[in-house]
């Protein structure tokens, strides 16, 4: 059962890159606010105002 | 604060969109040919024999049309769309992103020009051939790329968790496709697996399990997370839980792979991590389920008159269904009867139409008005698609359940005598055979659904016109592009793309590193049991055939520890028995019976003869039989063209033939075929005797690709019944 090595290592390798991942996310602070960001994909960013409103949700 | 003009690529959109369509529908098309297949047996086999519609060829076109072209699509068409929203940054290169589609819809041209020709590597959900299996890294890789550059450059810091989503898919897909294509080629047109037995068997669950994980699960989780808010217009239930739902289910799902393998020749501790981590992902899997549900609170009123929402709502509630019953399935008592039954058949539609397909259908109406800017041509038309499609997955799903639980329930059952209640297999077989129709009607159903939506979303189409560059702006709060001091290291190196490109390089080289590693380490010819052999050329020239006929996807190789099994088909696996099989041919369904004692087992074991007649007109030797005509195997000669090479690389693959037999292994082959042949000639009636040149026919015969395939069935079990068995844990 060689192949159990393997793929235990290779496990890891992406069990590693996803913990490497999940502490950069946390340290980059993308958890930081766990409300706005559901919010903020409902705003429309396609019509283009010719002043300046920010990211005006003006069609939904 | 700055403000940015920029435009997305819709176009990339479109094309993905209309692949998925068009895709999709040939995949269920081909399913419900091989529906059609086991419901009419008798009419296929008499009108409609062509090799290359045979249920065994056919299936895995199926399999990889509707997962890989349609699903496949899918995924691209909704990340492609969400991820430059997200990120409020247009698609790094667009030229990386025609690559990416012109090179997959290149790969399913490949996939279709194969499968049904026998071009196969034999592993479930991985048959295509190894050239093809190079492309689809290289594709996968182009996607990544692309991806992952789009995300260096993006406009806004946070990452969506929705993207969190793709990117797990695409590391984890890419490390699973690598590890389990690793395969020898032979020729073009042929491969063998690197591992064999048990240990191919663990990769390739390991790889098919994450398929379903990280092929139709993930990236779809990761649409929904942002389709299902933008359709309701208002945010998933709660952020949070979405951002536990991810790393829980990434986390669990790489470990559920061994429950596709309880109480086959796998070690046992093995088995009981699978069963473990799978009923843990009940978990998480609810916990999506549940989020993108719960969007919806309040707003249910929409779900009445908004199609998308609709198909959202079913999308979702048979995901949670479906991930309900596969902690479930993968429990041991209940595996008992699930394994190799329609039970399995049912589960995997109820994810792959429910799921996948209503959700797919949900983007597609909700992206078509967006994309050409107009409205959805008919309503009405897509609410009768809503509703025919769902009666379709009830009218396939629940006979296949009925029909697996049915069976699994007959297989088991035994007399007061102890003897078997349903002996004949076939038995089994006609009683389940009228849910085959209904299911074959479920399907129809779906697939009309399925047409009625082309149309409706072409008519969608032609009333606006597609904006390919979609224009957009966004207030950018820092200047991405300024240095700033004592930025964090990767910072810097994500505004340099040739150092960051070769830091890419580096990093997948090391993947190239480990890919070389396990060919050096694995020694999956270790023999346990002493009297195990690897196969005459005759017989592996037969493998191969049964591998290129499919038939594993009807007959298993399998007997396990249980005694209704050991009662029918002889004694269970051993894992010392698959030591030379590359790649393994265990099989998850039982249309038919088990075959690992085919020619072992003197209680089952036919003659040559027997078997010439059934493979030719299957219902002449065993009544009722659903199995296709395999007329062409008496037809077509035996390519023996390249058998030295075949030994060479199985010696390759730790193989032990002695020195040299590669160019002894012609002769041999002719040998064994001649005695075959004899054997079948001299056995047939007196009568038909009278009427030939015995000596002509026999010459004939003993070439035909029949003959081979016949050597095979004949030699399996064989070694371990001669002999008593060895420990081999």
């Amino acid at each position: 059962m060689g192949i159990i090595y393997i793929m235990l290592i290779v496990s890891l390798i992406i069990a590693l890159f996803f913990l490497g991942s999940f502490l950069w996310a946390i340290k980059n602070g993308q958890y930081d606010d766990d409300y706005t960001p559901s919010v903020r994909i409902l705003f429309e960013d396609e019509l283009i105002n010719n002043n300046k409103e920010k990211n005006g949700s003006s069609e939904v | 604060m700055e403000v940015q003009k920029f435009s997305y690529d819709n176009k990339i959109v479109k094309n993905f969109a209309y692949a998925t369509i068009i895709w999709g529908i040939t995949g269920m098309v081909v399913g419900l040919i091989a529906a059609l297949q086991l419901a009419y047996p008798e009419f296929f086999n008499d009108y409609l024999g062509f090799s290359f519609l045979s249920f065994g060829r056919i299936r895995p076109l199926h399999t990889n049309a509707v997962i890989f072209a349609f699903v496949g699509n899918g995924i691209f068409m909704g990340i492609y769309y969400s991820l430059q929203r997200l990120l409020k940054t247009r698609m790094w290169s667009d030229k990386l992103s025609a690559v990416n589609f012109w090179g997959w819809q290149f790969i399913i041209v490949c996939a279709v020009a194969t499968l049904p020709f026998g071009i196969t590597s034999g592993k479930e959900y991985a048959e295509l051939e190894w050239w093809i299996d190079i492309l689809i890294a290289v594709m996968w890789v182009v996607f990544g790329f692309n991806m992952f550059a789009t995300i260096l450059n993006r406009r806004v810091k946070h990452l969506y968790v929705a993207i969190w989503f793709y990117i797990a898919t695409f590391v984890t897909v890419a490390i699973l496709h690598i590890f389990n294509s690793f395969e020898l080629p032979v020729s073009f047109f042929k491969s063998y697996s690197w591992y064999a037995g048990v240990q191919d068997a663990l990769v390739q669950w390991w790889y098919g399990h994450n398929a379903v994980a990280f092929f139709l699960t993930t990236p779809y989780l990761g649409l929904m997370y942002y389709f299902v808010p933008k359709a309701a217009n208002r945010p998933v239930y709660s952020y949070r839980l979405s951002i536990i739902h991810f790393w829980a289910l990434i986390f669990l799902y790489i470990w559920a792979g061994p429950h596709h393998l309880l109480y086959t020749s796998l070690p046992d501790w093995a088995q009981s991590l699978g069963v473990v981590f799978s009923v843990m992902l009940i978990a998480p899997s609810w916990g999506g389920m549940l989020n993108g549900l719960l969007t919806l609170r309040g707003a249910w009123d929409r779900v009445r008159d908004d199609v998308t929402l609709k198909f959202m709502v079913v999308a979702l509630t048979c995901y949670g269904m479906v991930t309900f019953e596969g902690p479930l399935l993968s429990l041991k008592n209940v595996n008992v009867i699930s394994h190799f039954t329609d039970w399995t058949v049912a589960h995997v539609h109820i994810g792959g139409l429910g799921w996948n397909g209503m959700f797919t259908f949900g983007m597609l109406y909700w992206l078509f008005p967006r994309l050409f800017k107009t409205e959805l041509y008919s309503k009405k038309l897509a609410n009768q698609h809503f509703w025919i499609a769902t009666l379709g997955i009830l009218l396939y799903a629940i006979p296949m359940y009925y029909a697996g639980f049915a069976q699994g329930l007959m297989w088991q059952e035994f007399n007061p005598d102890g003897t078997l209640t349903y002996q004949d297999f076939l038995e089994t077989v006609q009683i389940i055979r009228p849910f085959y129709i209904l299911r074959s009607l479920g399907g129809l159903l779906f697939i009309i659904g399925a047409v009625m939506m082309f149309y409706n979303l072409v008519k969608t189409a032609r009333s606006g016109k597609l904006v390919a560059n979609e224009e957009a702006e966004t207030t950018v709060s820092v200047n991405i592009n300024a240095k700033i001091k004592g930025e964090y290291w990767h910072r810097t190196i994500e505004r340099k793309p040739i150092r960051m490109m070769i830091l890419a390089i580096l990093v997948v080289s090391i993947g190239g590193i480990v890919q070389i590693v396990p060919t050096l380490i694995v020694k999956s010819n270790v023999p346990t049991i002493a009297s195990v052999k690897p196969y005459t050329p005759l017989e592996l020239e037969g493998r191969d055939l049964y591998i290129k006929e499919g038939c594993y996807n009807c007959h298993s190789q399998m007997i396990r520890p249980l005694r209704f099994e050991t009662a029918r088909y002889g004694d269970y696996s051993k894992s010392g028995e698959f030591v030379y099989d590359h790649p393994f041919q265990w099989g998850s369904k039982r249309t038919g019976p088990d075959l690992a004692r085919e020619g072992g087992n003197i209680k089952i074991k036919k003659s040559n003869f027997w078997h010439y007649q059934h493979m030719i007109r299957p219902k002449d030797v065993s009544k009722g039989s659903i199995m296709p005509a395999y007329v062409w195997l008496k037809e077509n000669d035996l390519d023996v063209s390249i058998i030295d090479r075949k030994i060479r690389a199985m010696q390759t693959l730790g193989v032990p033939y002695p020195k040299g037999y590669d160019k002894l292994a012609l002769a041999d082959l002719q040998k064994q075929a001649l005695e075959i042949a004899t054997d079948i000639v001299n056995n047939q009636p007196a009568q038909i005797l009278k009427t030939v040149n015995i000596e002509e026919e026999i010459n004939k015969l003993q070439k035909k690709e029949i003959i081979a395939l016949i050597a095979y069935l004949q030699r399996l079990g064989r070694d371990v019944s001669i002999t008593t068995v060895t420990n081999n844990k």
